[in-house]
């Protein structure tokens, strides 16, 4: 019996020290894990997205607060005004979250852009739709506020042959992306107005 | 027979060397050591957990019941993991983004566990961090080694913190085998070959 609850407190005790320990140091890395993968990640596909802008998308940002969550907007600028935006949405990959980043232009809605950032997609299926850039590139051009699908599924993108289910998943993050942008744009309208002075 | 605290760390080094002469630890050994960079990451990082492991498991090896040893081992071995995790994620997230997928399996690399279940939960503090350092030095040692020939051979060029270049030349068709895993078996079992004539 004494064996048994050592056994039970020693188990408990380390586990409960581990995981306060994780836990705190997981808060305290947080900030500077978003500038990180805002340096490596985020920042170059943001760059592609709003390429020729005349400001710095990176510094000239902005978050909206949406439900629970916030979600940061980048600017760009074009002939001296602010009428681009990219953020993230998140989709539901072949191996966990797809972060899809899209570039819209807020005066007739249209994507200016799109990038694949985090993934853990299968390298050489899957991570096509991150390395491979003429996959996002299908986007530009399409409305975000419709729906955007692969063929297969009625829609109009050519999904990557093998990964059916990362181009799904890219195509639902850009859909979703779309409900976001909807829900935002009265206020995302009224942000960008403050860049235009 | 006793060892000195100097045999404990040395042993790791090449008598008992990791990945050649306990054969442990292959699936981050092979998967990795793509090039060398890579391979002192992922080196140091194990290193780290294996000496942090070693300390906190020797120095807790009575309080630690025999019978869920194994459990209490990989809480703390799992633990550290995620700190390497968390703060290479936070410093060098470019490391992070090529081994990344491997660094969560350090948990169940044999290697940790061995030292724990091996050594640390039966020696003092002083030589477990001792047989942690040799073990961890060894291990970065052959993955640097590894890495290095694959890199030069399977992509004809070398680089090393943003320093470095092509080898051979333009002109070099690169084995690209090499760089592909049954070339890493076929390399380390060459090295360990190699090894086996100086003994």
């Amino acid at each position: 019996m004494r064996e048994l609850i050592k056994m039970v407190v020693v188990l408990t005790v380390l586990a409960a020290l581990s995981g306060g320990l994780l836990a705190s140091l997981k808060e305290g890395t947080a900030a500077q894990i978003e500038n990180q993968q805002l340096k490596f990640v985020k920042g170059p596909a943001i760059k592609t997205i709003l390429e020729g802008a005349s400001n710095d998308p990176i510094v000239d940002r902005f978050k909206i607060k949406d439900g629970d969550i916030e979600r940061s907007f980048f600017v760009g600028k074009f002939d001296g005004k602010a009428n681009r935006v990219a953020f993230e949405s998140i989709g539901k990959g072949f191996a966990g979250e797809l972060g899809f980043m899209v570039g819209v232009n807020i005066d007739d809605d249209k994507i200016v852009g799109a990038s694949v950032t985090t993934h853990k997609e299968t390298p050489g299926l899957g991570a096509m739709a991150k390395d491979d850039p003429s996959f996002v590139a299908q986007f530009k051009g399409f409305s975000l506020i419709e729906p955007i699908k692969v063929t297969n599924d009625g829609g109009q993108v050519n999904a990557i042959s093998g990964a059916t289910i990362t181009s799904r998943a890219v195509c639902a993050a850009a859909t979703d992306a779309g409900k976001i942008y909807q829900r935002l744009k009265p206020q995302l309208a009224e942000k960008l107005k403050e860049f235009n002075k | 027979m006793a060892k000195t605290i100097a045999q404990e760390f040395t042993k790791g080094l090449w008598k008992e060397i990791p990945p050649f002469r306990l054969v442990l630890g292959l699936c981050p050994v092979l998967g990795v050591t793509t090039t060398m960079e890579n391979g002192i990451g992922m080196g140091l990082a194990t290193t780290f957990v294996l000496i942090c492991s070693n300390i906190l498991i020797s120095a807790l090896r009575k309080i630690i019941p025999p019978k869920v040893r194994i459990a209490c081992f990989i809480i703390i071995i799992a633990t550290f993991v995620i700190v390497v995790e968390l703060v290479m994620q936070a410093y060098a997230y470019p490391l992070f983004l090529t081994l990344g997928l491997f660094i969560p399996l350090i948990v169940v690399n044999c290697i940790v566990l061995g030292r724990a279940e091996a050594f640390a939960s039966r020696n003092g503090i002083v030589r477990s961090i001792a047989d942690g350092l040799g073990m961890g030095i060894g291990f970065t040692l052959s993955l640097a080694a590894l890495g290095g020939i694959r890199e030069v051979l399977g992509t004809g060029s070398f680089y090393l913190y943003g320093h470095g270049g092509l080898v051979f030349g333009p002109s070099f068709e690169p084995f690209t085998f090499v760089i592909q895993a049954p070339g890493a078996f076929v390399c380390l079992g060459l090295m360990l070959c190699i090894m086996n004539l100086f003994e």
